[in-house]
C-alpha cells in the first residue's frame, strides 16, 4: 500500500482522526480524566495528612493522641477514597482504549474488504496483517499510557506543585530549581537510548529475516556444505547485535538508577533547606514544621517520578503515532467505487464478448491491448501462452477484480461494469492455481460458497471433484479442521476441495487456471472427467497447459506480451503454421528420443 | 535447563560483580534515611545550620557512590545478558543446521525461528534481570525490615504484617493475569490469521460475495479480543489501589502506635519518618519482585523451549573416522530393498535400483508417491529405515556428509533462493568459481538472458524469497547454482513444472550436451520431462511398479500407460513408440 501519500491535516489531523474513534467512548473518557484528578490529588493529600499527625509527636510525654487521631482518621477517608478513584480510572480507560481499539481493528478489516485488488496486490501481505495486529496493540499501548502515565503524571506534576507551593514557598521553589536537572537526565538518557533501540531493532529484524530463511532452506545449506558460511554470516550479524544490544540494555538501564540520584539530590536540598528554615524562619511566613518537611521531603519524591516517566512514554507515543498513521493509510485507501445503485446482471445464456479491451498494471508498460473476443453459450476457450503473457490477467479483468483500462466486457449484452460486481462474480465459478484453504473444517471450506448447503449436496459436490474417498480416510472426516496452511493435505486435495467448492454452487460460466497441474496424474483424469462434465453446456474459460485441453477447446487463444497472436481451433491454428505451431511442436515433437 | 548455564561460564565475573555492585547500593540507599533523620533530630533542635548543611552533603555524597556502583552493576549486567543471549543464538544456528528433516519436521521452522529470537531476546531480559533487581529487591526489604528492628522491635511487627498482605494481594492479582493474558495472546494470533487468509484468499472471497461473512467472523474474534483485554484490565487495574491502600495503612499503624513509643520516649519524631521512607522502600521493592516472577514466569517457557532444542540431536550424524572416499566409476547411485516409513506410514517400501555413472535417470509417479523421499535419501537429509542407500560405491553412512554431499547438485522442488544477488547465490557453495564458470553455468541452464537483462547482470539485487523473479527464473537460476559446483550427480526435483514449453526443450539439450559424463536424475510427474531418460523409475503410493525405457514402460507397464494416456493424447503415444 502506498506509503507516499498526503495525509489529510497532518500530525492534529491524526490526533484528530484517532479523537474521532475516541468518541463513542466519551462517556467513558470524561469521568476517566475526572477520577484521575480527584484520585491523584487525593493520594497527594495523604502525606500532607501524616505530616500533619507527625507534627503532634513531638516527644517523650508531649504527644497529642486527639490531634493524631484527627489526622490520623482524615487520612483513611483520603486514602480510601483515593483507592477507589484509582481503580475507577483504571477500568475507564482500559474500556476506552480497548473499544477504540476494536473498533479501529473493524475498521481496517472492512477496509481491506472493499479495497480494490490492484491496491491488496500491490501491498505486503505481512505488512498489512501487522497493520491489523501489532500496529493497532501499539496504538492500545499509546492510548493505555496516555492516560494512566502521561495525563496521570502531568496531574501529579501540578498537584504536587499546588501542594509544594501552599506548604512552603522557598522550599517549593528549592524543588522546581533543580527540576530542569532531571529533564536534562530523562532528555540524555532518552536520546542515547532511542538511537541504539531502534538500531537494535533493525538488527534484529535482520538476523530474524536470516534465520527465517536459512532455516526454511535448511536443507540447501546441507544439500551445498554451506553450514560454516551460514554460520559465519549468522555470527557475523550476531557479532553487530551485540555491540549495539549491550548498549542500547546500559543506556536504558540508566533510567532507574539516575532517577534515585536526582531524587536522592532533590531530597538532601530539601532535607538541609528546610532543615536551616525550620532554625532561621523563626515563626515568620517561611517557617516550617517537623511533619511539613517529611509531608515536603515525600512531595519532592513525587514530584521528580512523572518526568521519567513521561521521557519513557514519549518513545511509546511515538510508536503509536507512527502506527496511526499507517492505520489511517489504510483507511485512507481509495475503495472500489460504490456499485450498490446498479442493477444486478441478469444471466440468460452465457455468452462472453470482449470489446477492445486494453489494460495494464503499470500505465507505463501496457499489457493487454485491444483484445476483441465473441464466446457463445457453452464454448470452452483454452489460453495459451508463455508465463507472463497476460493470462492470469485476462482472468483478473473477467472476474473484475481489476477494472478496464478501455473497452468493455459484455455478458448476456451487458456491460458488466454497470452492473454489481457481486451479481458479477455470482455468475462466475473459479478455481485459481493458488488454492485457499482458510481455518475451518473441511465442510465449511467446501460449503464457503453455499453456507446452507445440506449434507448431501456438500458430498455429492465433493464426490463429483474426487474428494469424498480421500476425506473420508480423514480422522474427522468432513469435520477434520484444516488450518491455512494445510500442512495435513497435498497440493492435489487442497486443490480438490477448491474444485468441490465450486461444484457445490454449479455457476454457469467457469475459470480454471491450470486447475489440475497439481493434482496426481491419477486423480487427474478422474478430475479431468468431472470437469469435462461440468463444462458441458457451460461457458468456460481454461488457461491450460495440458494439451488435452487444449485440443478440445472450442476457440484457443495463442497469448504473448499481452496480445492475442492467433485465434481459432487446433486444427486452424496448426494449418496456419504460426506461433500456435511453433509451440506445439517445440512441446511434443522432437523432445523423443 | 542446565545446558544453557554454560553459556553464562564466559561471564560469571559480570554475574558476580555485578550484584555485589546492586547490594552496596542498596546498602547506601538504606543509610540516607538515617543521615536525614540526623538533620530532624539533631540539626534542627540544637539549630546547628553547620551541622544541616554537612549532613545535607554526606546525603548527597553517598548517593553519588550509590549511583556509581549502580552504574557498574548495570554495566555488567547489559555485557552478561547480551553476551549470554548472542552465545546462545550462535549454538541454537548452529544446532540446528545439523539437524535432519526428521528434526525439522517435528519443530517446524516457524517455531524455530521464534525460538532463536523471541525466546533468547526473553531470556536474556531474564538474565540481566537477575543481575541487577534479584540480589536488589529481596536485600531492600530485608535491610529495610532489619533497620527497622533495630530502631524499634515492636514497631517493625506493622512491617512484618503488610510486608505479607502486599505480597498477597500482588501474588492474586498476577496469577489470575497471566494465564489470561495468554490468552489473549491467543486471540490475537488468531486475529492474524483471520487476516492472513483473508489476504491469500481475497480473489476466492470476492468470487463468492463472502465479503459480509468474513468482516462478521473478523469482528467476532476481536469483539472476543476486547472482552477479554477489558477482562483482565479489570483485574490488573486492583494493583495500583491495593497496594497503595495497603501501605498508606501501615504509614497510618507506625504513626499512631509510633506515637505511643515517642511518647514514652523510646523512639524520636526523625525515627518516624525514617520507619516511614523505609516502608515507601519496602513497597516499591514489592512491586519490582511482582515484576520479577512474571519476566522469570515467561522466561521459564522460553528456557526449556530453547534447551529443547540444544538438547536435541540429529537422528543423521557423521561416524566417527574412516571415513570412505567416493569411487566415481562406481554405480553413482544405488537402492538396495530400500524402506522408509514415517511412524507407522510406509514412504518408500522395497526400492531398488541402480544408476551408472554418466546416466540419466528419470523417477515419474504422482504426488506422494515417494519421489522426492528418494532424493532426500541420496543427500541423506534422512536416513533409510530398511535397505541400504549407495552412493559412488560407499553406503552413504560411511561418508563425511562433504565428501558425498559436495559431489551431488541438488535442485530441490519450490525454487529457494535468497536474499542477495544473483552472484551470492550462485557461489554459496564454492567461492572460487570464476567468471566464466559462472557464466556456462547460467548458459546451461537457460538462465544467462533473463539475469543479463538486468541492469546490473550478476550483481542485480534478489529480494527476499525471489519475489522479484518469476517461477521459472528462480527455477533455472537454482538450476545454474546446482551446476556452478561442478557436481558428478545431479538431481533435477520437479524443477522445470513453472519453464513454458519451449524453454524446457531448450533446458533439456543444453543439459544434454553440456553435462557429459555427469549423472542426472530427473523427479517429475511429467512424461515429457523423463521419457528421454535412459531409464525410468515408476513410483506408485511408495513402491516401484516399472523400470525401463520409455518405450518399453509404454508397451509393458499399466501404470505409466495410464500416466501417458493422461498427459498425451493416443497418437502422440504412438508417434513414440
Amino acid at each position: 500500500m502506498s506509503k507516499r501519500r498526503l495525509r489529510r491535516g497532518g500530525k492534529k489531523g491524526i490526533i484528530r482522526r484517532l479523537m474521532h474513534f475516541t468518541g463513542p467512548y466519551k462517556k467513558f473518557l470524561i469521568p476517566a480524566l475526572l477520577a484521575c484528578v480527584i484520585g491523584v490529588s487525593l493520594s497527594l493529600l495523604a502525606p500532607v495528612m501524616v505530616g500533619h499527625a507527625v507534627d503532634y509527636l513531638i516527644g517523650p510525654g508531649e504527644v497529642q493522641f486527639g490531634p493524631v487521631a484527627r489526622y490520623l482518621i482524615a487520612l483513611v477517608a483520603v486514602i480510601v477514597l483515593s483507592a477507589l478513584f484509582q481503580y475507577l480510572m483504571g477500568i475507564l480507560t482500559n474500556a476506552v482504549t480497548y473499544r477504540t481499539v476494536r473498533d479501529m481493528r473493524k475498521a481496517v478489516f472492512a477496509r481491506l474488504n472493499i479495497l480494490p485488488l490492484k491496491t491488496l496486490d500491490a501491498g505486503e501481505r505481512g505488512d498489512t496483517i501487522n497493520r491489523v495486529v501489532t500496529d493497532m496493540d501499539l496504538i492500545s499501548d499509546g492510548i493505555m499510557h496516555f492516560f494512566t502515565q502521561l495525563f496521570n503524571g502531568i496531574v501529579t506534576v501540578v498537584m504536587t506543585l499546588i501542594f509544594m507551593f501552599s506548604l512552603n514557598i522557598p522550599l517549593a521553589l528549592v524543588v522546581v530549581c533543580l527540576t530542569p536537572l532531571s529533564l536534562l537526565v530523562s532528555y540524555l538518557i532518552a536520546k542515547k537510548t532511542g538511537g541504539k533501540f531502534r538500531e537494535q531493532a533493525d538488527l534484529r529484524g535482520e538476523i530474524g529475516a536470516f534465520a527465517e530463511e536459512r532455516i526454511t532452506n535448511q536443507r540447501l545449506t546441507r544439500a551445498f556444505c554451506s553450514e560454516r558460511n551460514a554460520q559465519n554470516t549468522f555470527e557475523e550479524i550476531n557479532q553487530r547485535l551485540y555491540n549495539c544490544g549491550w548498549k542500547a540494555q546500559f543506556y536504558s538501564s540508566i533510567t532507574n538508577p539516575g532517577t534515585r540520584f536526582i531524587n536522592a539530590i532533590v531530597t538532601a536540598a530539601v532535607a538541609a533547606c528546610g532543615g536551616l528554615l525550620a532554625v532561621h524562619a523563626g515563626g515568620g511566613m517561611w517557617a516550617i514544621t517537623v511533619g511539613e518537611l517529611s509531608s515536603f521531603i515525600l512531595f519532592a519524591n513525587q514530584y521528580a517520578k512523572p518526568f521519567n516517566e513521561i521521557t519513557g512514554v514519549v518513545t511509546e507515543l511515538q510508536n503509536a503515532y507512527a502506527s496511526a498513521v499507517r492505520i489511517f493509510d489504510t483507511l485512507d485507501e481509495q475503495p472500489e467505487s460504490d456499485d450498490s445503485a446498479l442493477p444486478a446482471l441478469q444471466m440468460k445464456q452465457g455468452n462472453v464478448r470482449l470489446e477492445h479491451v486494453c489494460f495494464s498494471y503499470d500505465k507505463e508498460r501496457p499489457l493487454i491491448r485491444d483484445i476483441n473476443l465473441d464466446v457463445q453459450k457453452g464454448e470452452r476457450v483454452a489460453i495459451v501462452g508463455k508465463t507472463g503473457c497476460g493470462k492470469t490477467t485476462l482472468i483478473n479483468l473477467l472476474m473484475r477484480f481489476y477494472d478496464l483500462d478501455s473497452g468493455r466486457i459484455l455478458i448476456d449484452g451487458q456491460d458488466v461494469s454497470h452492473m454489481t460486481r457481486d451479481s458479477l462474480r455470482a455468475v462466475f465459478g473459479m478455481v485459481l492455481q493458488d488454492t485457499w484453504i482458510f481455518t475451518g473444517t473441511v465442510r465449511e471450506n467446501i460449503a464457503y460458497g453455499k453456507p446452507d448447503a445440506t449434507e448431501e449436496e456438500i458430498v455429492a459436490a465433493a464426490k463429483a471433484a474426487h474428494a469424498h474417498s480421500f476425506i473420508k480416510r480423514l480422522e474427522n472426516g468432513y469435520d477434520t479442521m484444516l488450518y491455512g496452511d494445510a500442512s495435513r493435505l497435498s497440493q492435489g486435495q487442497r486443490q480438490m476441495i477448491s474444485i468441490a467448492r465450486v461444484m457445490l454452487v454449479s455457476p454457469p460460466i467457469l475459470i480454471l487456471d491450470e486447475a489440475t497441474s497439481n493434482i496426481d496424474t491419477l486423480t487427474e483424469r478422474r478430475v479431468q472427467r468431472a470437469f469435462d462434465k461440468m463444462m458441458q453446456g457451460r461457458t468456460s474459460f481454461v488457461v491450460a497447459h495440458r494439451l488435452s485441453t487444449i485440443k478440445e477447446a472450442d476457440v484457443i487463444l495463442m497469448m504473448d506480451a499481452g496480445q492475442v497472436l492467433e485465434q481459432g481451433t487446433h486444427e486452424e491454428l496448426l494449418a496456419k503454421d504460426g506461433a500456435y505451431a511453433r509451440l506445439y511442436r517445440s512441446q511434443f515433437e522432437g523432445g523423443g528420443k | 535447563m542446565r545446558v544453557l548455564f554454560k553459556y553464562l561460564k564466559d561471564y560469571r565475573k559480570e554475574c558476580i560483580i555485578g550484584p555485589l555492585f546492586k547490594c552496596t547500593e542498596a546498602v547506601l540507599e538504606l543509610i540516607v534515611p538515617l543521615v536525614m533523620a540526623k538533620i530532624i533530630d539533631v540539626g534542627i533542635p540544637n539549630g546547628d545550620t553547620m551541622y544541616i548543611l554537612k549532613t545535607g552533603g554526606e546525603m548527597i555524597g553517598i548517593s553519588a557512590l550509590g549511583f556509581g556502583c549502580a552504574m557498574i552493576c548495570q554495566y555488567m549486567a547489559s555485557r552478561a545478558s547480551q553476551g549470554f543471549g548472542t552465545q546462545v543464538r550462535n549454538a541454537l544456528f548452529k544446532k540446528i543446521n545439523t539437524f535432519s528433516d526428521r528434526e525439522l519436521d517435528r519443530f517446524g521452522a516457524g517455531s524455530l525461528v521464534t525460538r532463536i529470537t523471541n525466546d533468547v531476546n526473553q531470556l536474556q531480559v531474564a538474565v540481566a534481570m537477575t543481575i541487577r533487581l534479584v540480589s536488589r529487591a529481596p536485600f531492600l526489604i530485608i535491610g529495610a525490615v532489619v533497620m527497622a528492628m533495630i530502631l524499634d522491635l515492636k514497631l517493625s511487627l506493622v512491617f512484618l504484617i503488610a510486608g505479607p498482605v502486599v505480597a498477597l494481594a500482588l501474588y492474586l492479582v498476577m496469577s489470575r493475569c497471566v494465564p489470561l493474558y495468554k490468552k489473549i495472546q491467543k486471540k490475537l494470533d488468531r486475529l492474524a490469521t483471520v487476516t492472513r487468509e483473508e489476504l491469500e484468499g481475497v480473489r476466492v472471497v470476492r468470487a463468492f460475495s463472502r465479503q459480509a461473512e468474513e468482516k462478521e467472523k473478523f469482528d467476532a474474534i476481536t469483539d472476543d479480543a476486547a472482552r477479554a483485554s477489558e477482562h483482565v484490565g479489570r483485574i490488573s487495574a486492583l494493583l495500583n489501589p491495593l497496594t497503595f491502600l495497603v501501605m498508606n495503612l501501615a504509614i497510618l499503624a507506625i504513626v499512631w502506635f509510633g506515637g505511643f513509643r515517642v511518647d514514652s520516649g523510646a523512639l524520636t519524631q526523625g525515627e518516624i519518618i525514617a520507619f516511614v521512607n523505609y516502608l515507601t522502600q519496602i513497597s516499591l521493592a514489592l512491586i519490582v519482585v511482582a515484576n520479577l516472577v512474571v519476566i522469570f514466569t515467561r522466561a521459564a517457557a522460553s528456557a526449556s523451549r530453547v534447551s529443547e532444542v540444544l538438547s536435541t540431536d540429529s537422528s543423521v550424524t557423521e561416524k566417527k573416522n574412516g571415513f570412505a572416499q567416493a569411487d566415481l566409476s562406481a554405480p553413482a547411485v544405488e537402492f538396495q530393498d530400500v524402506d522408509f516409513s514415517i511412524g507407522a506410514e510406509n514412504i518408500l517400501s522395497g526400492i531398488r535400483f541402480q544408476i551408472h555413472p554418466g546416466e540419466m535417470f528419470g523417477i515419474i509417479g504422482s504426488t506422494g508417491s515417494g519421489k522426492s523421499t528418494i532424493a532426500n535419501l541420496i543427500e541423506r537429509f534422512t536416513d533409510a529405515t530398511g535397505g541400504e542407500v549407495r552412493v559412488f560405491g560407499h553406503n552413504v553412512k560411511d561418508y563425511s556428509f562433504n565428501e558425498f554431499r559436495s559431489q551431488i547438485g541438488l535442485v530441490p522442488q519450490n525454487a529457494q533462493v535468497f536474499t542477495g544477488t544473483v552472484r551470492e547465490n550462485l557461489t554459496m557453495l564454492r567461492s572460487d568459481v570464476t567468471e566464466e564458470q559462472l557464466i556456462a553455468a547460467l548458459k546451461t541452464a537457460q538462465a544467462y538472458d533473463f539475469v543479463m537483462e538486468r541492469e546490473n547482470g550478476l550483481d542485480s539485487v534478489i529480494e527476499q524469497a525471489g519475489r522479484n523473479l518469476s517461477g521459472g527464473q528462480r527455477q533455472r537460476l537454482t538450476i545454474a547454482r546446482a551446476l556452478v559446483a561442478r557436481p558428478r550427480l545431479l538431481i533435477l526435483d520437479d524443477s522445470d513444472s513453472a519453464l513454458d514449453f519451449a524453454t524446457q526443450q531448450k533446458l533439456r539439450t543444453a543439459i544434454r550436451r553440456d553435462l557429459e559424463g555427469i549423472t542426472v536424475i530427473v523427479i517429475s510427474q511429467r512424461v515429457h520431462s523423463v521419457r528421454w531418460c535412459d531409464q525410468i523409475l515408476v513410483l506408485d503410493d511408495g513402491e516401484a511398479v516399472g523400470l525401463g525405457t520409455h518405450g518399453e514402460l509404454l508397451r509393458e507397464n499399466e501404470v505409466y500407460r495410464e500416466i501417458c494416456a493422461s498427459q498425451l493424447d493416443e497418437s502422440e503415444v504412438a508417434a513414440n513408440e
